[in-house]
């Protein structure tokens, strides 16, 4: 290298300390381009991140079987309101090839009662299986086995807010209470998980087996909802057509009418979530660029006047050996290193608007290394586009013209 | 010195020159012709637009002209691309300008060291080759960190001329060098000019309007409308 890089960017930090203002308000543009790309970048992640979470706290693999509407008299009531799943169907559909596990479920608010103590909560009917498909596991004692399912014990498990409620800081698991007047032991207390993303407070419930809740509080034979683990992510969708296909031939429902039950595939809920959540940080990302792009012209506007002010230095660096190439990258790199400066200094604001939004609203924000690194990457790419014009121009200069500029 | 007197630096053959403004061409240099031998101390005289600044700046690989041949060193320049002149400039031609033509924002050592960098030259050595040159012409070591305007107009004079010597050109160009300065400061430069013509043997070409000055040459000759009238 004729011209050691490293001098030039020695040179091009001289000439910006000499003109400090100027130099910063040129950035100025970048400055803000990028740290709206970090801080609505990292927004945008931050939201995604909470709606894959919110679904994968659902479940893994999860789909939902939920009985069909009925019209009566005209009037479609939503899904659920029929009773044609049963617990048979739930038995069936666990055969399936593409079926990992399933868990049937029957929700009722009931009052839970121990001593002197009581307390409204939702009592779920569920199969043995429920802590393996919700990701949920036991804390204290354990959860009810199959045996426990199938000879519907008073067994009954508790989340912390009931154990909260209930027994304060006692440890709850071996405690008899009272649901629908009915006694059942506390086997275990569930881990705490919080509320989801709609604001209930999943911890506030009591699980008790699907058959004991059938035969001895509910009283009725069918079930709200099944809750089907498909084997992995990519057999959800094969799993959604053999149950429904499966269903159809249990409910003996001829090939022209509707299905009387609903199955959602909830891996297709989180990336259709995903993928809305990824338009949005483009769109977000977009909008920042065109900050990144007004950046760049006045860039290309500093550095234009630049040149016409540094005519005769050019023209003296030609008298004196340079070459175009020489001249084009001296300015080139000038304007890189503005833009790059711009930058760097764009990016620590960006992260500090992400760690202010992070602290002092509900939005959660996470920043990864790849924006950064587009950043950088990008600021370079617009001191480079937006640079070579004016360096271009500087180049292509007569030597005595340049010279005898004043 | 003597064994070199008689080698041929530079030979203009009929040498033109045209600018066209428009539809108006202007014909700054007609038919020139001129040898110009090694560790000549030559002056170009002239009045102002006589074309003499158009001849220093052929000369000087500059600019190029419209017609005629242009030897230098034997090798033919007037049609060689702008790479290639820029570089022949860095190689063997120093410049000395009127107006000093330092760059502001360089410090004294920055500027002299100019040449070398164009040249590929490792800065830590440009630097030694910089601070001779700027011994060779008085400026003192506590100045090379300077700025050119904390300097005076003298020194800085002397600083371009340490410019045009530090990567050993064999020819100095100087284009009315002592017009920005008083006659004492004037004498103190053409005396440094003539160091450099007997000590190192450098071909100065010097353009001046001014006899005083041109009378440190050896050889003149005198431009007039284009043409050289007196030789």
């Amino acid at each position: 290298m004729k011209f050691p890089i490293l001098l030039d960017i020695q040179s091009a930090f001289k000439t910006f300390a000499r003109n400090k203002a100027r130099s910063f308000l040129t950035t100025l543009g970048i400055i803000i381009g990028v740290a709206s790309v970090i801080a609505t970048v990292s927004i945008g992640q931050g939201a995604s991140a909470s709606v894959q979470n919110a679904i994968n706290a659902l479940g893994s693999n999860l789909l939902i079987i939920l009985p069909g509407s009925s019209n009566l008299g005209g009037v479609q009531t939503g899904f659920g309101e029929l009773s044609t799943l049963t617990l048979q169907d739930a038995k069936a559909i666990r055969k399936l090839p593409a079926v990992k596990t399933d868990a049937a479920n029957i929700r009722m608010n009931e009052q839970v009662i121990w001593r002197g103590n009581n307390w409204g909560t939702s009592v779920m009917g569920t199969s043995s299986t429920f802590p393996v498909i919700k990701k949920w596991p036991v804390t204290k004692g354990e959860f009810f086995d199959k045996q426990q399912d199938d000879t519907a014990a008073n067994v009954a498990v508790i989340g912390t807010t009931v154990a909260t409620q209930l027994f304060g800081l006692m440890n709850p698991v071996g405690h008899i209470v009272l649901i629908h007047n009915v006694p059942f032991k506390i086997i275990g207390e569930l881990k705490a998980i919080g509320f989801n993303a709609f604001g209930q407070d999943q911890d506030d419930i009591v699980a008790i087996p699907i058959t004991t809740m059938m035969e001895k509080i509910a009283g009725i034979s069918w079930v709200n909802i099944i809750m089907v683990s498909a084997k992995s992510k990519k057999d959800t969708g094969l799993a959604q057509n053999q149950i429904t296909a499966l269903l159809r031939q249990r409910h003996h429902i001829p090939p022209h009418k509707p299905n009387d039950f609903y199955v959602r595939n909830l891996t297709q809920i989180a990336q259709t979530a995903g993928s809305s959540a990824q338009i949005f940080t483009i769109l977000l990302a977009a909008v920042a660029a065109v900050s990144l792009l007004v950046g760049g012209i006045g860039i290309m506007n500093i550095m234009l006047v630049s040149v016409t002010e540094r005519t005769k230095e050019i023209g003296i660096r030609m008298a004196v050996g340079a070459k175009k190439n020489d001249i084009l990258k001296q300015f080139l790199i000038e304007s890189s290193v503005l833009s790059l400066f711009g930058g760097v200094l764009g990016i620590g604001l960006g992260v500090g608007i992400s760690d202010l939004i992070s602290l002092i609203s509900p939005l959660h924000t996470i920043l990864t290394i790849e924006p950064i690194i587009i950043s950088i990457i990008f600021s370079v790419a617009v001191g480079v586009f937006f640079g070579f014009y004016p360096a271009y121009k500087a180049s292509n200069l007569n030597p005595v013209e340049a010279l005898r500029y004043e | 010195m003597d064994g070199n007197i008689n080698k041929t630096v530079i030979r203009l053959e009929h040498i033109g020159m045209i600018y066209k403004t428009g539809t108006i061409n202007y014909e700054a240099l007609k038919d020139i012709n001129l040898t110009i031998y090694k560790g000549e101390f030559f002056s170009i005289m002239g009045a102002s637009g006589s074309g003499k600044s158009t001849l220093m700046n052929i000369l000087g690989c500059l600019d190029q002209p419209t017609s005629g041949k242009y030897f230098l060193e034997d090798e033919d320049v007037s049609t060689l691309s702008k790479d290639r002149l820029a570089d022949i400039r860095n190689k063997k031609i120093g410049f000395v300008f009127q107006g000093f033509n330092l760059i502001q924002r360089l410090s004294i050592i920055e500027n002299v060291e100019l040449p070398l960098f164009y040249a590929g030259v490792p800065h830590k050595e440009a630097n030694i080759e910089a601070k001779k040159a700027l011994r060779l012409v008085d400026i003192a070591e506590n100045k090379e960190n300077n700025f050119p305007n904390q300097i005076s107009g003298g020194e800085q004079q002397r600083v371009a001329i340490a410019r045009a010597i530090v990567h050993n050109a064999s020819i100095i160009m100087a284009d009315e060098p002592t017009g920005n300065l008083d006659s004492v400061r004037s004498n103190e430069l053409m005396s440094f000019f003539k160091k450099i013509n007997d000590e190192r043997n450098v071909t100065i070409i010097l353009v001046t309007h001014e006899p005083d000055v041109a009378a440190f040459a050896k050889k003149h000759i005198i431009v007039k409308d284009g043409h050289i009238v007196d030789n």
